[in-house]
């Protein structure tokens, strides 16, 4: 198939590699070097998509990152992503898009029917339309609206790219390789200064590559190419296409996407498909050039118009005519250079020139040239549906509100120009408090805010030799400040044609009984009759204006239509534009993968897994894990067809019957010495602790300040100045940090010492009333008798050569140890507890086990420990030292804790002893009282008791002290659940303690 | 992303340090009679501040040590930074 519109020698795209590619199922051809947008408007393919609000036909408006109507849904390598600029996306072999936005078809799209109804979707229509009545909400708008609107799909399947983030420090970071970014980057380099020189497209030199210019006797492309060749061999400098710098967040952190694989036909082995670079920088040189920006008039979203600037680009950068009969309409000298293009490729423009009399070198060579020029004249209005057929054009009148008579002009494109934006989104996100520049109609950054600059078109200087002079001296002095290196570099002198002052007119009058559209935001089909609404309806503010019209909420986030917005607003308000202010610049400039953010952290890469030296016992030995915050702990240790439900119960069972052994190396632990160390414990539990002899444990609870139970654990004198504390596996970190806080900043008098000791440490947990015999069997030199290793009493061991401490605690009820060795031999004492408990009976048990046997003991943990329960609330008041001070002591004289029907933790049976309560479920008095129903409490944890063959449950209940004996109601409405209960006791099995003491 | 010199480590990022709230805040002494209001005050009541603000952070991926950081709460500028126990002027 021939590509009608490419032309011979104009473009930078290699002919000879020659690319098949598919859009919307038909096949076509292009090159290499080319964009999916370059390649389609080669072979003359205007028509892309549809509008997201009225479904009017889209065709191509920019040629880059500007682009608010061609985006597709991309197909590559078996996976598809939405929301592409086929303006931004390289063409390669096999490449498959498809347009969004139209149903069926792109010719015929049944929403284009919203276009006939638009007197029905004014500004604010959704918010207008479809709020009453309540409940259309989910069964009609919602998936009405979900059809109509959206720029294509997400893939629902798993994502198998990989991304990767990436951490860089420099001195100088570069945003954009343009004139002022390769001065700037050669300066600074050439003083030594490590620079990252950052450039979003796929080429670098950005306005060079397409203006006609010189630059020390080269043009101004040639000269580009030059500063990048010797750039790249430079070891100081980083030089990066395909990257965008689209964040610039606080103390000079900026954040890069670059595209590493998107323009292949797959990912290279080994490469990610994006990597995202964090980048903290000394100093920044924002060189992100300026974007066009179009004149408003009807119907200026027909496929075929376009920037003037994008056919230059297109004819330039990929030997492509937009059109054959191309009308440009400009009210500056650019839409000149892109007429020349034109002429200069054998296709005659005609210019309309909103301005009077124009005079400049540009415009000089254009006449020259023999281009037919119109002054004083606009167009009116495109013609053509699917595509520019014709144009009304008429002169205006010098005030700009009188048309004159409407000719129509045959054409086949329209290419606008309304004179330039600079790109100030880096520098307004750093905190830059930008100012309105008058000559030029449009914001650039004012003070800086960090260490950032910005020069070049950014800062709407639009002359090459002064962009070049400010750039390098810029390169030069931030280098020198860093690098103290000072080397001189001559600045190359400069030939460019120059330009005369643009008109400021941006928006052509309608003609008398013509009610065209005419659009601001393209990708959003607002129009300046949704502007003109908003403001009738009373919004002023610039922030709610852009809400309620949705005016640069795209995609594109207005890049090229915020600025005409302004115009409106400050002229229907008879403001000038800086009155009116713009909207916040806020980061992402453009569109970024969710995959470039989210990175490696993806699966089982979300979070680090942390395994206990056992791991791979657990494994071999048929453990079912559960995590445990980011442990990995068995949850019960599956045999034959076992569930969890059966495993759990015989694994609890047997402890209560024989002995069991349970992995409790992730109990947080952490070592505490020094003489104070006695005193700390003392000031940071409730109970006493100056008086707790060597070689003995002791539980306690800590509080916060606000008197809420933060973690309980053991904690065990191992000598004289040495504690041994155990946490909560969940509150390991806190409990450091809390120590830490009150060691270095309350009490720094306090002569301690604490770390981290949990990795150091492999615990075995042996319960079960067989367990004694067990621990002498494993400790035959030891005297772990009831009298020499009482309740809480705490000796060092020596397991088959291994030093081992032996704690005589217990969480599960029973007679029970806790085992410790060093975690290197974590593995060797569980093969010798197992091996040594064979004749016993042995059998390892798991978390779910745990929770079983400490559930209907009625010992608390972190379901009741929640970070809204005080010790009273657990039944732990015993434990509160009435004598001495300790953390959060005086909140605990609050009223609320005080009161007398205060919450209490009780235990739940169900009355049929069938029914398993729900966790979470509402404790009430009357199953069938109206919502909402007064809640009395919570069940916190539940279980199946061996004890006694039938569910019991934990409950936090309003007055539990007095409601043993109640019958209540337990309601789970997530489940659909009522279960008529009775509360009982939270100390369902040995309420005396007799066991652990045995 | 804020970059914070920690007193003992040099500039390091601030996915390495914990936030730990008003820094002006003093804990009531131990074992002293102290009113509800007092109470209530070093517990829940901060200025939320607009502006420069002594706050604590504990480089908490790094040398563990709680310090303290005078920020500017709108602009995030951090002016100086100080050890647990300096005083500050
Ligand atoms: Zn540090």
């Amino acid at each position: 198939m021939t590509q009608a519109f490419r032309i011979e020698n104009s473009g930078l795209i290699n002919r000879d590699k020659k690319l098949s590619f598919k859009f919307n199922g038909k096949t076509y051809f292009g090159y290499e070097g080319d964009t999916l947008a370059s390649a389609l408007l080669a072979n003359g393919v205007h028509l892309v998509g549809r509008s997201f609000k009225y479904h009017r036909p889209r065709g191509f408006f920019g040629a880059g990152v500007d682009e608010p109507y061609a985006v597709v849904q991309l197909y590559r390598n078996g996976e598809t992503e939405p929301n592409i600029k086929a303006t931004e996306q390289e063409l390669f072999e096999g490449l498959e898009a498809k347009s969004v936005n139209c149903w069926p078809s792109v010719n015929f799209d049944i929403g284009a029917i919203n276009n006939f109804l638009r007197i029905f979707l004014p500004a604010g229509f959704y918010y207008k339309t479809f709020m009453w009545p309540k409940s259309f909400w989910y069964r009609i708008y919602e998936p009405f609206i979900r059809k109509a609107a959206g720029l294509g799909v997400a893939s629902i399947k798993h994502d198998k790219e990989r991304y990767e983030h990436k951490y860089e420090y420099c001195d100088l970071l570069i945003a954009g390789s343009g004139p002022s970014g390769l001065a700037g980057a050669y300066a600074a380099a050439k003083n030594g200064a490590k620079v990252i020189l950052a450039e979003d497209k796929p080429r670098f030199g950005g306005s060079l590559l397409t203006s006609d210019v010189n630059i020390g006797n080269q043009s101004g492309k040639d000269w580009a190419e030059g500063i990048i060749a010797e750039l790249k061999t430079m070891p100081n400098v980083v030089v990066k296409n395909r990257s965008q710098i689209f964040g610039y967040y606080d103390h000079n952190m900026l954040v890069m996407s670059e595209k590493v694989s998107d323009h292949l036909p797959s990912t290279k082995k080994y490469h990610p498909n994006k990597r995202l670079w964090y980048i903290r920088a000394k100093e920044v040189l924002i060189s992100s050039g300026s974007i066009e920006r179009p004149i408003v008039f009807g119907n200026n979203d027909t496929p075929g118009v376009m920037l003037s600037s994008a056919a230059k680009e297109y004819l330039k950068v990929y030997g492509v005519l937009v059109g054959k009969k191309p009308l440009v309409f400009t009210n500056n000298d650019s839409g000149y250079e892109t007429a020349i293009e034109f002429k200069k490729h054998g296709v005659d423009p005609v210019v309309l020139d909103s301005r009077k009399n124009p005079e400049s070198e540009i415009i000089d060579e254009a006449k020259n040239l023999g281009i037919n020029i119109k002054n004083s004249y606009v167009v009116v209005a495109a013609q053509g549906y699917k595509k520019v057929k014709s144009a009304d054009i008429a002169s205006i009148s010098e005030d700009k509100k009188q048309l004159g008579k409407i000719e129509n002009i045959q054409c086949d494109c329209i290419c606008v120009s309304g004179f330039w934006t600079p790109t100030i989104h880096l520098a307004s996100q750093s905190g830059n408090k930008t100012k309105f520049k008058e000559e030029i109609d449009a914001f650039v950054p004012g003070q800086s805010k960090q260490n950032e600059i910005t020069l070049g078109a950014a800062n709407g200087v639009f002359s090459l030799e002064e962009t070049l002079k400010t750039s390098f001296t810029a390169g030069s002095e931030l280098s020198k400040k860093i690098t103290e290196n000072d080397n001189k570099i001559s600045i190359p002198n400069v030939v460019e044609k120059k330009s005369s002052q643009h008109d400021k007119f941006w928006c052509v009058p309608l003609p008398k009984g013509k009610n065209y559209k005419r659009f601001l935001d393209f990708q959003n089909d607002v129009a300046v009759s949704d502007i003109e609404i908003a403001l009738r309806e009373g919004y002023r503010s610039i922030e709610h204006v852009k809400r309620y019209t949705t005016l640069g909420m795209a995609t594109d986030q207005g890049k090229t239509s915020n600025l005409n917005g302004l115009q409106l607003v400050s002229e229907i308000e008879n403001k000038v534009v800086p009155a009116v202010g713009h909207t916040t610049f806020r980061p992402p400039y453009t569109p970024v993968s969710i995959g470039a953010i989210v990175g490696r952290e993806v699966g089982k890469h979300s979070k680090p897994t942390r395994k206990s030296p056992m791991h791979s016992w657990h494994e071999k030995n048929n453990a079912v894990f559960v995590d445990a915050g980011v442990w990995l702990r068995p949850r019960y240790y599956k045999r034959g067809n076992e569930n969890l439900f059966e495993g759990s119960k015989r694994e609890a069972k047997n402890v209560r019957t024989n002995v069991g052994v349970c992995d409790v190396t992730t109990l947080g632990k952490i070592d505490i010495k020094g003489p104070d160390a006695a005193e700390l414990l003392n000031r940071v539990y409730t109970n006493a602790w100056l008086k707790l002899p060597v070689g003995k444990a002791r539980y306690g609870v800590m509080l916060r300040e606000d008197g809420i139970v933060m973690d309980d654990g053991t904690t065990t004198r191992i000598s004289e100045n040495h504690y041994h504390m155990t946490t909560t596996t969940a509150q390991a970190a806190n409990v450091l940090s809390h120590l830490e806080y009150y060691l270095q900043l309350v009490w720094p008098e306090l002569n301690v010492n604490v770390v981290s000791t949990t990795e150091q440490w492999a615990g075995a947990a042996i319960a079960g009333p067989k367990s004694r015999d067990l621990l002498q069997k494993l400790f035959p030199n030891s005297d772990v008798s009831n009298e020499g290793l009482p309740f809480m009493g705490y000796m060092e061991g020596d397991l088959y050569g291994v030093k081992a401490r032996i704690f005589r605690i217990s969480f599960s009820g029973e007679l029970a140890y806790e085992v410790n060795v060093e975690s290197d031999y974590g593995n060797f004492m569980w093969e010798k507890i197992m091996e040594a408990g064979e004749e016993f009976n042995i059998q390892p048990y798991g978390t779910e086990a745990l929770s079983t046997l400490r559930i209907e003991m009625g010992h608390v943990a972190g379901s009741e420990l929640d970070g809204r329960t005080i010790p009273f609330d657990n039944a732990l008041e015993g434990l509160v030292s009435k004598k001495k001070d300790f953390i959060g002591k005086r909140s605990l004289q609050r009223s609320a804790f005080i009161a007398e029907d205060r919450q209490r933790i009780v235990g739940v049976v169900p009355l049929d002893k069938q029914t398993s309560i729900p966790e979470g479920s509402h404790l009430v008095k009357d199953d069938k009282a109206p919502l909402p129903n007064p809640k009395l409490g919570h069940i916190s944890a539940s279980c199946w008791s061996v004890e006694y063959d039938n569910p019991f449950s934990l409950a936090i209940l309003k007055d539990g002290k007095n409601m043993i004996g109640q019958k209540l109601f337990a309601m789970s409405p997530l489940k659909n659940k009522v279960i008529p209960v009775e509360i009982v006791s939270s100390h369902y099995v040995d309420p005396k303690g007799e066991r652990v003491r045995s | 992303m804020l970059y914070i010199n920690c007193p003992h480590c040099g500039m390091r990022s601030q996915n390495e340090f914990s936030y730990g709230g008003d820094a002006s805040v003093k804990r009531p002494e131990l074992n002293k009679e102290v009113s509800d209001q007092e109470w209530d005050n070093f517990v829940y009541n901060r200025k939320s501040l607009r502006g420069k603000h002594l706050e604590l952070w504990q480089h908490i991926s790094g040398c563990r040590q709680w310090i303290k950081v005078e920020r500017d709460t709108a602009t995030h500028e951090i002016f100086r930074t100080f050890k647990a126990d300096e005083e500050v002027a």
